[in-house]
């Protein structure tokens, strides 16, 4: 289904977008300039890039936690506002963002809980979501009993718990150690290929984007541009797919884009 | 765990008043060698040891259950602090009441409006530097006139005492969740009030607990003063007034009432600690 995508519904389609913070003062910074990027449902995207190239913020513009100086940003077709009222995707933070007051389902709860869920209705869901993530016994724990790599499973689980088509993930893996961060990147192609979600995915591990991502976007720095986009096709990933030279060869692509970056 | 830890407690807080004594008696009676002179040189010890300056900690402690004339009955002395320290309690309560509403909603406020916050704060720092002795008579004197008793206005100066903690600690509280935090709920679409329910009030708690303890002992303080300074029938500030005007004959009795004072001071700590262990530690001590 996913290789014929083109044939499917557009889930992002951003326009000529310009990100200008602290407009008209001293410290304005052009973010993003004249950003067009089309994502196609079921596509797995990562955003690599330099430090300050403006991939968190682009983000956050599908996101509509910003709103962009310039250009238009349509989620599945709508506003990226209205995308964010009908809460059309779930959100996957750098620091899981889990409330240290809740226990594990609690936490999954909570969007549930936001939409007028009934109790009964949030325990099913969150029993589901803990099974997909497969933390069933960790059910009761609070996040600081749970290692990193648990909690950010936790985040996951509760950026899908209303069942979200798009998933932006922040550097998710970002804080995790390199052991962990590979076993949870197997971990979340395996959620992506359960549950059909559309996912973007901000990092700055050329490995991460290569192994994950049916599409890299690079984007270069000062102010923050699409510099190319690199298609990927590793099929199914195992931990042995870390050592075919097809990821060899997409990690290397990757590298030398990012490198043209560096060099301006 | 938890049990070995207050056995633990108990036995510091013991410790520690067996030395006071012994440093109150071992201080006494050198002064007594002395004549009131450090040891050895001309100097004078800066507090005279006689027993009007202070009494022994055992008569001290003898006065706590001798008995006392209050009116045309006879009580121990303990029974009648008690009485006496339940009134001041009963104010003080009030007072911390009121004074965890005001300083929250204030704190709100500050959060929901940044001008409020660039306009409020500075008056109420401004608030607590009116000595509370000035103020106390100005309440009290509007209290009354409005026809209330006068724990009505003693409530209200415990009240100005405890607000200001509250407010300036909850405004932090609320504004400590991280950024990501605030745009996860942002994600979700949820309300301002949904935001300030399930993530600010909450995450608030350890900023709140601590100033919950501070507003405690100062409403009690509050109460007190208020009582001294417009001189009200009972309370523990009227016991200490008494004592205090017959304490050439009877300093033991103003010492006892002292303690009594500390002893609810540390009651309303422990009252806050347990609600605070009742709502936020209980559930992250849960380990399975």
């Amino acid at each position: 289904m996913r290789e014929n995508s083109e044939n499917l519904e557009e889930a992002v389609s951003i326009r000529a977008a310009d990100k200008v913070f602290n407009p008209d003062s001293d410290n304005e910074v052009q973010a993003l300039l004249g950003i067009n990027l089309d994502i196609k449902e079921g596509d797995f995207i990562s955003l690599i890039g330099p430090s300050g190239c403006g991939k968190s913020t682009l983000l956050r513009l599908i996101a509509d936690l910003l709103v962009p100086t310039a250009g238009q940003v349509k989620v599945f077709g709508k506003t990226a506002n209205q995308a964010r009222l009908d809460q059309d995707y779930g959100m996957v933070f750098q620091h899981s963002g889990l409330f240290d007051w809740r226990d594990v389902s609690a936490n999954i709860e909570l969007p549930l809980e936001l939409k007028g869920w009934s109790k009964a209705d949030r325990q099913a869901r969150s029993r589901e979501m803990l099974e997909l993530v497969r933390l069933e016994e960790f059910k009761d724990h609070y996040p600081r009993q749970l290692s990193g790599g648990m909690q950010q499973r936790v985040s996951i689980a509760r950026a899908l718990s209303f069942e979200p088509r798009l998933l932006l993930m922040d550097e998710p893996f970002g804080a995790l150690d390199e052991m962990t961060r590979e076993h949870m990147q197997v971990e979340l192609l395996r959620i992506w290929r359960e549950t059909g979600t559309t996912v973007v995915f901000v990092t700055h591990s050329i490995p991460e984007a290569a192994f994950l991502s049916s599409k890299v976007v690079v984007l270069s720095p000062r102010p923050g541009r699409i510099h190319s986009e690199i298609t990927v096709d590793l099929g199914d990933r195992t931990d042995q797919t870390r050592q075919d030279p097809k990821f060899f060869q997409a990690t290397t692509e990757v590298r030398e884009a990012l490198r043209a970056v560096e060099a301006g | 765990m938890t049990k070995r830890k207050a056995l633990r407690t108990a036995f510091t807080v013991i410790v520690t008043l067996v030395l006071f004594v012994l440093l109150w008696e071992g201080y006494k009676w050198m002064g007594q060698q002395t004549e009131d002179h450090w040891p050895g040189t001309q100097f004078g010890l800066p507090v005279s040891t006689d027993d009007l300056t202070m009494p022994h900690a055992s008569d001290i402690f003898n006065e706590l259950t001798d008995e006392i004339r209050a009116g045309r009955e006879t009580l121990p002395m303990t029974v009648y602090l008690a009485k006496k320290a339940a009134f001041t309690f009963l104010e003080a309560a009030i007072g911390f009441s009121l004074g965890v509403i005001v300083g929250l909603l204030l704190a709100i406020f500050m959060l929901r409006w940044r001008f409020a916050e660039r306009g409020f704060l500075p008056w109420i720092n401004v608030s607590q530097t009116v000595p509370l002795i000035a103020l106390a008579p100005i309440v009290v004197t509007w209290a009354r006139l409005q026809g209330y008793p006068d724990m009505v206005g003693i409530s209200l100066i415990a009240t100005y005492l405890t607000f200001f903690p509250v407010a300036v600690s909850g405004l932090r509280g609320l504004q400590s969740p991280d950024s990501s935090d605030v745009e996860l709920m942002r994600s979700y679409a949820a309300s301002w009030s949904s935001t300030l329910i399930k993530l600010r009030l909450p995450a608030a708690r350890p900023f709140l607990f601590p100033a919950f303890k501070l507003a405690a002992t100062l409403s009690v303080v509050g109460s007190i003063v208020g009582e001294i300074s417009i001189g009200t029938k009972t309370g523990l500030g009227r016991a200490i007034l008494d004592f205090a005007q017959r304490y050439a004959v009877w300093p033991e009795r103003l010492y006892s009432s002292v303690i009594a004072a500390s002893l609810l001071g540390l009651f309303v700590f422990g009252l806050v600690n347990a609600a605070e262990w009742l709502v936020i530690k209980r559930g992250r001590e849960v380990l399975k």
